[in-house]
């Protein structure tokens, strides 16, 4: 009797891009409810415009590139690109700059480049950056928790740590203000709370490998906790630091986009490593208040340096 | 999670022993390939005609061929192309009278009494090659391994693969050949000690080999047992799990000191010493959904596998994909009337339930699954990119040529490339630029010579000419 | 920028490129290149068939033209487009394809002498660059299938055209394993 014959190997895991992208949806859940509660439903109004936005961008840009678009609408990567931009926006925003952003990650950062699998940025973190850099009051103005959902806005409690300092406040001064909470910023300890325990599950389910994120905490915590420790005066500690802005957020979800990150062990260790001290250095000393964004693009366009200095040693070949 | 890089798969390997081990037949039709697996063929020594009887020599063993003998009585009918697990190769077909006389003069060795070269020489002659899969002579390898002095014999009873469970079939019944068989080998290549390798999901295997060892007394042989990850019964990542010591990626296991075999060889040079007979069967696994009475089966080469499925309950459903070996390495097979050859260790009859279909291809997403699990440490991602591209600096440069062919990265791949099949073209196409270069560089060297050769007669011819015209002066100045 | 920081700041560019510019000069002057590596590095690329459709007399002749800028890199047939392109690669230029004047880029062929009509002339011996033909005046001559690069050079002199190309394992003739290893 004759068989139909496959090439080996016969099996696979039946791992497959969807199912990586669903996981990713599914841990963004904790995080997007906890942020809806602190500042309303819109967020949900929001996300639903940029995943629409999202789709509709790549099967135009399937279309032109000519590509068939059914398989890569499925796989649900523009959605975790939009999910994360929308997270990362003050939900404030105008519903059609959030569109902007999403446009603009996914037609230039990731199709111009070649779609799937060949950004060498982040797209998310390049609709976020246009949006910052274009619109720096829209992206700068956060809603005090507390205030009823869309009434007063302000800074963030990274801004007015900044902002103090600089007026030479103390820091229990400064932490006793209202835009701080238990240990981070108020409303921003939650939100971080909810990433860590989104990217916990993503760790515990295998979909994202331990050294990003760790490595990018480590690369906060490090400075933070020296710098601390020689001036409390002028640097806020670890706990803060890892409890605001977008820090869960970047080390579990955005760092580890696996597109645009390192792809070996100890290559993935130096550039998480990076993004923390970028992270931490821009919150201290540079014009921006949260440096996540700009770190992470900063230490894309590191990668391909990092890849050639830190391939494995094979078997067999000599230990060097 | 184990250290070992790799994977751990469900094993499929319960229910073959649901069955006491079968003993087929012989077969009425042997078709014996000349390449039983290695690769390179044996030479034929018989024709049609000839009448052979069992254990008769019909191809003298050349280069990675071991030499092959009739597993039957009878009459060799042609030697032709036949399907083979490759596709076709050339097979002598033998008829089978029924009757199964032995060759005169196959008898128990006194294997104490021999040194260790004439030891190598009887199992050459025995036509003992790598029961695992690679077919390789084992003389040749146990040679090796003497001149260059290593000290370790390592049994590979690892069987890592799902679906085989020959091994682990052979040391549950067998254990005593197998010790018996290390001993043997031992004594032939020099070696000092010998482990045996197994791993944690055969206890019954482990506890009958442990009780054997006992029974034999013999301080040099020990087991190991290691964790069930595939592919740690590949050569490479066994010897460095076992002694920690690495194969240079340009070498071979004597270089660390190791010899490896696999626990079948073993048990068919004890069978060699104890009954004189060489070479003519293996136990196969017959698996799969597809079966309907999955076994364990000592069969004899050359068997068709049609008659080990019928030996097994035949058929079952109507859908299958035949493959030679296991799910991972093994080679789908376009007929069952492929025959036994030494390096068939498994027959899987795989349904679509068996061998869940692949998605269509995606791009690679960078994820590093699978450079997470390559035993050779390799990036296959990289090796991907620069497969596509054709870039040979790069190939060598992430390593292909240390690529084992596993599977691994294949099969963790979440936009479903086919890794493995690409690999294997871009280390084809590499071994045809390394022909063409060095091909190259020996037309170089004959045409620099061809220059010299050049000159030199020029050269020649003009000292010739002036000694004839100084001759000739000398002439005219004293003659005239 | 105003006027009072325009000024300093174009001349300390200049300055600096100026300074510059003459340090990497004199360094080019006290380090030339050593341009007997560089034919080496091309004539490692080229394919050795010494057939002359280059319009040298070998490989190694194209290849010191090629370095020393007389020849351009797209003139091997045998060594095809991947050879252009490693030149190309090499020599840091604008890759190109073979040009067809010098010829067509054909799959490997080698000579075969048809013993019927050999009349043992030896004419051929000689035109081999690789001394690939085997025989001696009045005796057999046959092409070493191993050692035959293709060149095709050893047709024009056979008086009586009994060389063919053809493609390599088409008639078994002496293969010589050995001396692929001298």
């Amino acid at each position: 009797m004759t068989s139909p014959t496959t090439s080996p190997p016969h099996i696979v895991a039946g791992f497959t891009v969807p199912r990586v992208m669903f996981q990713v949806l599914l841990a963004l859940v904790p995080v997007a409810a906890v942020q809806a509660y602190l500042h309303g439903p819109r967020l949900l109004w929001l996300i639903a415009v940029a995943g629409a936005t999202a789709l509709a961008c790549e099967a135009l840009a399937l279309r032109l590139r000519q590509r068939s678009a059914r398989p890569h609408l499925r796989d649900g990567s523009v959605l975790v690109t939009a999910a994360l931009l929308v997270l990362a926006v003050p939900p404030t925003l105008p519903w059609w700059l959030v569109a902007f952003g999403t446009a603009v990650a996914v037609l230039i950062a990731k199709h111009a480049y070649g779609g799937l699998g060949q950004n060498p940025f982040n797209p998310a973190m390049v609709g976020y950056a246009v949006l910052l850099v274009s619109f720096p009051l829209d992206m700068t103005s956060w809603p005090t928790p507390g205030a009823e959902w869309d009434a007063v806005t302000g800074a963030t409690a990274l801004d007015t740590l900044r902002t103090s300092l600089r007026q030479s406040y103390t820091m229990q001064e400064i932490f006793a203000g209202p835009a701080f909470g238990h240990v981070g910023g108020a409303g921003s300890e939650w939100i971080n709370g909810g990433a860590l325990a989104g990217g916990l599950y993503l760790l515990a389910r295998r979909v994202i490998r331990w050294q990003i994120p760790v490595a990018v905490l480590a690369g906060i915590a490090v400075p933070a906790m020296l710098a601390h420790g020689l001036d409390p005066g002028a640097h806020a500690g670890t706990a803060f630091h890892l409890a605001s802005g977008a820090t869960m957020l970047g080390a579990f979800f955005i760092a580890t986009d696996p597109v645009s990150a390192a792809t070996t062990d100890r290559g993935r260790l130096i550039y998480g490593a990076g993004i923390g001290m970028l992270t931490w250095i821009i919150r201290s000393w540079g014009g921006f208040p949260d440096g996540v964004a700009f770190a992470v693009l900063i230490m894309n366009l590191a990668v391909p340096l990092i890849d050639r200095y830190t391939v494995p040693r094979i078997y067999g070949h000599p230990r060097k | 999670m184990s250290r070992h890089r790799g994977l751990q798969l469900e094993s499929h390997k319960a229910q073959p022993f649901e069955q006491p081990l079968l003993v087929a037949p012989p077969p009425r039709v042997a078709t014996m390939a000349l390449d039983q697996g290695s690769g390179e063929e044996a030479e034929a020594v018989v024709e049609p005609g000839h009448s052979v009887r069992v254990g008769t020599v019909i191809a003298l063993g050349r280069g990675a061929a071991a030499g092959l003998h009739s597993p039957v009585s009878g009459i060799v009918r042609d030697i032709g192309l036949r399907p083979t697990v490759r596709g076709t190769g050339r097979c002598i077909v033998i008829e089978s009278d029924g009757h199964d006389e032995r060759e005169a003069g196959m008898a128990p060795l006194d294997w104490r009494a021999k040194d260790s070269t004439a030891l190598l020489e009887c199992i050459g002659a025995a036509g003992v090659a790598g029961l695992g899969g690679a077919a390789f002579p084992t003389a040749a390898k146990l040679e090796l391994a003497r001149s260059t002095g290593a000290e370790l014999l390592l049994l590979n009873g690892a069987e890592c693969e799902p679906w085989i469970c020959c091994d682990d079939a052979l040391l549950r019944e067998q254990s005593a050949a197998v010790v018996l068989g290390a001993q043997v080998m031992l004594a032939a290549c020099g070696a000092r000690h010998c482990i045996i390798a197994v791993e944690d999901d055969k206890p019954q295997a482990i506890a009958s080999l442990e009780s054997a060892l006992s029974s034999a007394g013999d301080a040099r042989l020990e087991v190991t047992v290691l964790p069930a990850v595939f592919p740690l019964g590949a050569e490479g990542p066994l010897v460095a799990a076992v002694t920690g010591r690495e194969v240079p990626h340009d070498g071979l296991p004597p270089q660390v000191g190791v010899v490896c075999q696999n626990v079948g060889t073993a048990a068919a040079v004890a069978r060699l010493v104890c009954e004189g007979l060489p070479v003519v069967s293996r136990i196969v696994t017959v698996t799969g959904s597809g079966i309907l009475r999955p076994a364990n089966v000592q069969a004899h080469i050359g068997t068709p596998l049609a008659d080990l499925v019928a030996a097994c309950g035949g058929y079952l459903g109507s859908q299958h994909t035949l493959i030679a070996g296991g799910s991972l390495t093994g080679r789908a097979l376009t007929s069952d009337a492929v025959p036994v050859t030494k390096g068939l260790n498994c027959l899987l009859v795989a349904t679509p339930a068996d061998l869940p279909a692949r998605g269509a291809e995606m791009p690679c997403i960078r994820c590093g699954d699978c450079a997470g699990v390559c035993p050779a440490g390799l990036l296959p991602q990289q090796l991907h990119v620069a497969a596509q591209a054709d870039d040979a600096a790069a190939l060598t440069r992430f390593g292909l040529a240390a690529c084992i062919e596993c599977g691994c990265c294949d099969y963790v791949c979440p936009s479903a490339i086919p890794l493995t099949a690409r690999f294997r073209a871009a280390r084809e196409r590499q071994q045809l630029r390394e022909r063409e270069r060095r091909r190259a560089t020996d037309a170089r060297a004959r045409h620099e010579r061809h220059q010299r050769r050049l000159h030199e007669q020029a050269a020649a011819e003009r000292q010739a000419f002036d000694e004839a015209r100084r001759r000739a002066r000398g002439v005219d100045q004293t003659g005239d | 920028m105003s006027g009072t920081t325009l000024l300093p700041a174009i001349g300390m560019a200049a300055t600096l490129a100026g300074v510059l510019g003459a340090v990497l000069a004199w360094v080019a002057a006290r380090l030339p290149a050593d341009p007997d590596s560089l034919v080496e590095k091309i004539d490692a690329l080229l394919p050795q068939t010494q057939c002359g459709q280059c319009r040298y007399p070998g490989c190694r002749p194209y290849a010191a033209a090629i370095a020393s800028g007389a020849a351009d890199i797209d003139r091997c047939p045998p060594g095809g487009d991947s050879t252009a392109r490693a030149l190309a690669a090499l020599l840091d230029r604008r890759p190109r394809p073979v040009d067809p004047q010098y010829g067509v880029t054909k799959p490997r062929l080698v000579a075969v002498i048809d013993e019927d009509r050999c009349i043992g002339c030896a004419l051929c011996l000689p035109a081999c660059p690789v001394d690939a033909i085997v025989g001696a005046p009045r005796l057999m001559h046959t092409v070493i299938e191993s050692q035959c690069t293709g060149c095709e050079l050893c047709l024009p002199p056979c008086p009586v055209d009994c060389i063919t190309m053809a493609p390599p394992g088409t008639r078994s003739s002496m293969s010589d394993e050995a001396s692929v290893a001298a």
